[in-house]
């Protein structure tokens, strides 16, 4: 299985992201933004990271670079495209998911493991996982997931919402959600769920010694769901 | 040409900072305060002199990347 990891400059997470692929099994290319041409791949990753420095908006820049239309268009033709933190943020600023992420609620940067609770599993990043709670780490200043009420009501209907913050029993109360976003959102899907975007790093979970392997299960699954 | 445009959040946008400012010049003694919304402020030099066309160029350049159109509005301000 190929994937590739973009690396936009600020990011910060794709290197993370390459051991934790490789680790699972996955044949990756680290590829720059200022590429035209995305290689063969079954997955592209936006990593997290501060790209371009977070100027103007988190992720705005970085959703106009090269690599990007090459991305969208892969997206557009059903390819699985999946972005964390700071890609969850590319994919907004560039139209793949809807919404926006805002300032974290009590202006504070976030650092710390949370658990969320699976919403969705008919699609290919969720399908066959045993499993409905994870506990993954979150890093952000900017992970306050907003739309607008139409749009919500939209990504409802369409049952778009991927993850929500919950609590280790996975119940998704206010007292979980650590940045203010909407219902407690912690990532989406598009509309045709080959895309996804979510503030939490399953990246950083795939080693017991060093936090935990909530991440493992997740990139275990999704590899065997693509294979 | 310089253009200038001037970015808002939407009305029902929360706006941390904005609140938090407001806040603060409350503590300073600045009573008189209803409300506080931060926005951003662009000045443009653009190599054209017309100033309809512009205008024209930096509204373009506000809906495809100085502004979030789901939150925030834009508003051309001044040709000079």
């Amino acid at each position: 299985m190929k994937s590739s990891v973009i690396t936009f400059p600020g990011s910060n997470c794709d290197r993370d992201m390459d051991v934790a692929l490789k680790k699972f099994g996955f044949n990756n290319k680290m590829v720059w933004h200022d590429d035209i041409e995305l290689p063969k791949s079954d997955l592209v990753v936006l990593p997290g990271g501060f790209s371009y420095g977070d100027y103007l908006r988190c992720g705005s820049m970085a959703s106009k670079s090269k690599i990007m239309q090459s991305v969208i268009n892969f997206a557009k033709s059903g390819g699985l495209v999946m972005g964390i933190c700071n890609g969850f943020q590319i994919l907004v600023e560039s139209g793949l998911v809807p919404g926006v992420l805002l300032r974290n609620k009590y202006l504070e940067f976030i650092c710390k493991n949370v658990f969320v609770k699976i919403n969705n599993k008919d699609n290919p990043y969720f399908k066959n996982l045993n499993k409905e709670v994870f506990e993954l780490h979150i890093a952000h200043n900017e992970g306050n997931y907003f739309c607008t009420r139409d749009q919500l009501k939209e990504i409802e209907d369409n049952n778009q919402i991927a993850i929500y913050y919950c609590n280790d029993n996975g119940e998704t109360k206010e007292i979980s959600n650590p940045n203010g976003s909407i219902n407690n959102i912690a990532g989406i899907f598009n509309k045709e769920k080959n895309v996804l975007g979510m503030m939490p790093h399953p990246e950083r979970m795939i080693d017991q010694s060093l936090s935990g392997e909530d991440g493992s299960i997740f990139f275990k699954n999704l590899i065997n769901n693509i294979k | 040409m310089k253009i200038s445009a001037i970015i808002t959040l939407k009305k029902d946008v929360l706006d941390p900072q904005g609140k938090v400012i407001h806040k603060t010049l409350d503590g300073m003694g600045f009573k008189d305060v209803n409300g506080v919304r931060q926005g951003k402020y662009f000045e443009i030099d653009v190599n054209e002199n017309d100033p309809t066309k512009a205008r024209g160029l930096v509204e373009d350049m506000c809906k495809k990347l100085l502004t979030n159109l789901v939150i925030e509005n834009y508003k051309i301000i001044e040709t000079q």
